[in-house]
């Protein structure tokens, strides 16, 4: 099969001229430093050593996180910037929707300016008097079209933009994170006209975060990390790789933002208000909190787990002088502050009687059943009157993941039903 | 260079309507509307007639009547300084365009020079009835001249506004810097006063040094003057103007992938 478009080992380097920033004309000729500033002192690698083929008539989604290159990706395949090094190549016309409305005069029609944004994408003036109609159909913008632009809402500019984009009637369409634009009505016609034209055999590019969308729609993907290609292939497959190595990331996260917050908890803060929202470490200790792990399924310590999963929260306990006076308690908030759970060892019935010397508790979840976010955790070990021991106040972060995006903080086992007159596809 | 030289012409249709645009957009929400393209230059020469002809006393029985002779001159030059002030923003203030669309650059300042262009031609009714209002008409034999110096100076302009405004994309200063730069220009020009004055021909020489002394005379000796006797300048002036345009138009070039970046 031939390729519509084709990167082979393409870089780009963007240069920043920081040297220049108050190197003007002037005092460059005063310095006679012109040749000098216009040297770059600092390159930005953006892509590196690129190559992939899209082939024709088929649909590719390029994922990646921010600042992994994606856009610019899409600029060099869109021609509007060249490539360091490499050769990009594209079979047929392309139109980018990378940001819709560019051009779009404030002060003259929407009518004038469907005229002159087509003629900028490259149609003739016929072309767009025959398509007119559907462009302002298509934008359900027919009662506003001879209204001057800067009076439209941003969805209403959006759309117009989009609209004629599409009338351009490419080979290759490129699309950068654009399916935002109006309501969700308008998002499916959009959708509706990528199918179109992928059964009309045409090849679209896709940048987008919008893993569902990529999974939905797209034939293949390309996942781009920090300026290179770490995958390629069927999407279900690429999208996996891709969110492993986010939850890699997270994780580190996670136990970089831990670090740092037990680190610098006060020694000795308020003995407050359960439920006061502000991190820190306080308390006699005379029984001490060594080591706080969160254990996944696996069995190893981890900051990110999925929506059900078995885990456990370890505490390593020191006692410095053997006591009998002891509660454990741990309480789980989210990123709002609300506190989800909280239980100690006294309110669940369970007198203490000893405890020497270094031990370690555990508190077991069989099923997390939170809903997808980042939370954090309070463990704490005090007095049965509540004098704190060690408290640790919000000190422990992790990130629940969810396939489902479901709302608000827990999710219960749950399952619908339905009389047999209520039918789903 | 040539190629992309060759497909300025398929951009025609563009610059057409972007040259539309830039007039339509220009005077709309304003009351009087495209009445200002012919009440501005009006005003400009009210106001310079009445220093020169009535506080500055200027006795030359050559330049009667004043008003025409020195419109003669002002119209080119507001066409040409415009253009180059609205050249040199251009690139920057369609930054959207070259960032974010495939989008042909030079389109841009060739669409200022144009559109500033379209303004000039206007003027020229103004003139015509100032010509009749003061019973003071050209040379009929020069006429023939007239387009020859107008496309002279639209290939010199255009040349200009290519080379400044890739540069300004680099050096923002440009701008501020041709502000006075056209000032001073302006009146190193003999426009507000006759080429012939004797302390013009003291610097003869210099004055000749300056491309825009051949279009003003042109222009004066053409519409004013009986006499068109600078033709043999004004061919030079083209050639000038040619290679002026062609430098221009490579620097443009060269400097054609930097703007999506620097802009």
């Amino acid at each position: 099969m031939t390729s519509a478009i084709e990167l082979v080992n393409v870089s780009k380097i963007y240069r920043r001229y920081t040297g220049r920033q108050f190197a003007t004309l002037k005092s460059a000729l005063l310095k006679r430093s012109i040749l000098r500033d216009l040297q770059p002192n600092e390159a930005f690698l953006a892509l590196k050593d690129v190559s992939f083929a899209v082939a024709k008539g088929s649909t590719v989604g390029v994922i990646g996180r921010n600042g992994s290159g994606k856009s610019t990706a899409l600029k060099l395949v869109a021609g509007i910037t060249k490539p360091t090094s490499g050769t990009v190549r594209v079979d047929g016309r392309i139109s980018a929707l990378i940001e819709l409305g560019a051009g779009f005069h404030p002060e003259i029609s929407g009518r004038e300016n469907v005229f002159i944004n087509g003629i900028m994408l490259g149609l003739s003036k016929r072309d767009v008097e025959e398509r007119f109609d559907a462009i302002v159909d298509f934008a359900e913008l027919r009662e506003f079209i001879d209204a001057p632009v800067k009076t439209y809402s941003s969805g209403m500019y959006m759309r117009l933009g989009f609209a004629v984009a599409i009338h351009v009637d490419p080979d290759v369409l490129l699309v950068d994170e654009v399916l935002a634009v109006g309501d969700e009505g308008f998002t499916h016609k959009c959708l509706d006209k990528f199918g179109e034209f992928h059964r009309r055999g045409k090849t679209v590019l896709i940048v987008t975060h919008s893993l569902g969308l990529v999974e939905r729609l797209c034939d293949e993907a390309v996942w781009l990390d920090a300026g290179e290609k770490q995958a390629e292939g069927d999407p279900k497959r690429v999208i996996g790789a891709y969110l492993t190595a986010v939850e890699q990331t997270e994780k580190q996260q996670m136990a970089a933002a831990t670090a740092k917050a037990v680190q610098s908890a006060a020694p000795a803060g308020p003995a407050g208000d359960m439920f006061q929202a502000t991190e820190g470490r306080w308390g006699s200790r005379e029984v001490e909190i060594t080591n706080v792990e969160l254990v996944g399924p696996d069995a190893t310590p981890s900051f990110v787990f999925h929506t059900g999963d078995a885990v456990s929260i370890r505490l390593g306990v020191r006692a410095a002088q053997p006591t009998s006076d002891f509660v454990f308690g741990v309480g789980v908030f989210n990123a709002d502050g609300v506190c989800c759970f909280g239980t100690n060892t006294g309110i669940e019935d369970m007198t203490s009687d000893r405890l020497d010397g270094d031990a370690t508790v555990t508190f077991s979840i069989d099923s997390l059943d939170l809903v997808e976010g980042t939370y954090k955790l309070d463990v704490a070990v005090h007095r049965r009157d509540g004098a704190p021991y060690d408290y640790h106040r919000l000190l422990y972060s992790f990130r629940v993941k969810s396939r489902t995006h479901d709302i608000g903080v827990f999710r219960p086992k749950h399952r619908w039903t339905f009389s047999p007159n209520v039918r789903f596809k | 260079m040539l190629s992309n030289l060759g497909s300025l012409l398929r951009y025609r249709g563009l610059i057409q309507s972007l040259v539309a645009r830039e007039l339509k957009a220009r005077y709309r929400g304003s009351v009087l509307g495209f009445v200002w393209s012919f009440i501005n230059p009006l005003l400009l020469l009210s106001i310079y007639s009445f220093v020169f002809t009535t506080i500055m006393q200027n006795n030359d029985p050559r330049t009667k009547p004043f008003a025409v002779f020195m419109f003669c001159g002002l119209l080119p030059w507001t066409w040409f300084s415009a253009s180059l002030s609205e050249a040199t923003s251009s690139l920057i203030n369609g930054g959207n365009l070259i960032k974010k669309v495939l989008f042909p650059a030079e389109v841009l300042p060739i669409v200022s020079v144009l559109a500033n262009m379209v303004h000039f031609l206007l003027g020229l009714l103004i003139l015509a009835a100032f010509m009749i209002g003061f019973r003071h008409y050209p040379n009929v034999a020069a006429l023939p001249w007239f387009p020859v110096v107008v496309v002279i100076q639209l290939i010199f302009t255009l040349g200009l506004a290519l080379g400044l405004s890739a540069l300004t994309v680099h050096f923002r200063d440009i701008r501020d810097l041709l502000t006075n730069v056209l000032t001073l220009w302006f009146f190193a020009t003999p426009i507000i006063y006759p080429y012939f004055m004797p302390s013009v021909g003291r610097f003869l020489a210099v004055f000749r040094l300056n491309p825009f002394y051949h279009f003003a005379v042109s222009y004066q000796e053409i519409l004013f003057f009986d006499h068109f006797g600078h033709a043999r300048s004004l061919l030079l002036l083209g050639a000038l103007s040619v290679a002026v345009f062609l430098a221009g138009y490579w620097l443009f070039d060269r400097l054609r992938d930097s703007f999506a970046e620097a802009v």
